[in-house]
């Protein structure tokens, strides 16, 4: 009798099935890449309220928006568009105005003495408000901060903020601190 | 010499495929680890505001998630219109955050916590009362980096 060879079998369409196994993964992966603004939240208070008291009034920059998705800036109807560029004159206060944040000397790596604004961004919203347009707003003020660090690293580095090195960035960072600060839950009305 | 003439002759000599599906299998399963399948079915229509300034959201698997929005079509007549929370699979009332919080914590290195982030998809329509009452249930529980996820858009002009 003749050895009979098992008969193989033939795996060249093995291939093919993975590709097609391949190609449903490649579709169905969603390399949707998570953004989004990152912000800090405050811890709870615990009595810090004599704290508050301290900041000037004129190192404050408020912003309110009721519950038909107004703004009032500085006891101003704003329009959305323009509260970049007030922002954006409110922190660096180039004139050094009185009625603008009050600015304090501090030594930064890389600048030397520098006038540091001391001023703060307030936000308080209704209950009311859209969370579209407070996003929107919160977006217009990291928008100024990022102009403004934007602007001072391309006259002093020649470079856009985020490509300077970590070191410079920081330095850059002292000097436009983001401080936005968020009021504790209240209804301001509308 | 006549062994030489021998190999110089004839046809090129195929190239053997036999590896390919083991290429292609390699492939696969890079593709299969990293997928990141979707971990819960959202129950809410969210559609998330647009902004230009927006950061990537780094360590995804330090990022738990709080969808808020209003229900979907065929949800309604049971739900209703109102914006709702929801962690996880299913609906959720603003104080089940602290358990939700601390069952994510519960599932990571202790070392790994002060990192975690907590993303908030939001409808762009929604009140802002919720998220409010959202953010303060948060910082009571501590979880105090967040981020609102937005899409990356040109749409604000500003």
């Amino acid at each position: 009798m003749a050895k009979r060879k098992p008969p193989e079998i033939n795996s060249s369409s093995m291939a093919d099935i993975a590709f097609m196994l391949l190609i449903f993964f490649l579709v169905a992966t969603t390399m949707d890449i998570d953004s989004g603004i990152s912000r800090k939240l405050p811890p709870l208070p615990e009595d810090q309220q004599e704290n508050n008291d301290k900041i000037k009034e004129r190192n404050v920059f408020v912003v309110l928006i009721n519950k038909n998705n107004q703004l009032l800036v500085e006891n101003e109807p704003t329009n959305i568009k323009f509260l970049k560029d007030k922002a954006k004159e409110f922190i660096a206060n180039p004139r050094n105005l009185d009625n603008l944040p009050e600015k304090k000397e501090t030594v930064v790596p890389f600048f030397g003495k520098y006038m540091v604004s001391k001023g703060i961004i307030s936000l308080q919203n209704d209950r009311g408000t859209a969370y579209g347009t407070y996003i929107e707003v919160q977006n217009a003020l990291a928008k100024a901060y990022n102009e403004l660090r934007d602007d001072l690293a391309l006259s002093k580095f020649g470079k856009k903020f985020k490509d300077l090195t970590t070191d410079k960035r920081k330095a850059v960072q002292k000097i436009y601190p983001q401080r936005i600060s968020e009021a504790e839950p209240k209804n301001i009305g509308g | 010499m006549s062994k030489f003439k021998r190999k110089g002759k004839g046809d090129m000599p195929a190239i053997s495929t036999a590896s390919l599906p083991d290429i292609v299998f390699m492939l696969l399963f890079f593709f299969m680890v990293t997928t990141v399948m979707r971990d819960s079915t959202l129950k809410i229509i969210v559609h998330v505001p647009e902004a230009t300034e927006v950061k990537k959201l780094e360590r995804k698997s330090l990022v738990s998630f709080i969808y808020v929005g209003s229900p979907k079509e065929n949800l309604v007549p049971i739900y209703g219109t109102e914006p709702r929370i929801q962690l996880n699979d299913k609906f959720a009332k603003v104080s089940d955050i602290q358990d939700y919080i601390s069952a994510e914590r519960d599932a990571r290195d202790e070392k790994e916590i002060p990192f975690m982030t907590t993303s908030l998809k939001v409808d762009e329509y929604t009140k802002m009362g919720i998220i409010t009452d959202i953010k303060q249930e948060l910082r009571k529980c501590n979880a105090l980096k967040i981020n609102y996820s937005t899409r990356k858009g040109e749409k604000t002009n500003n």
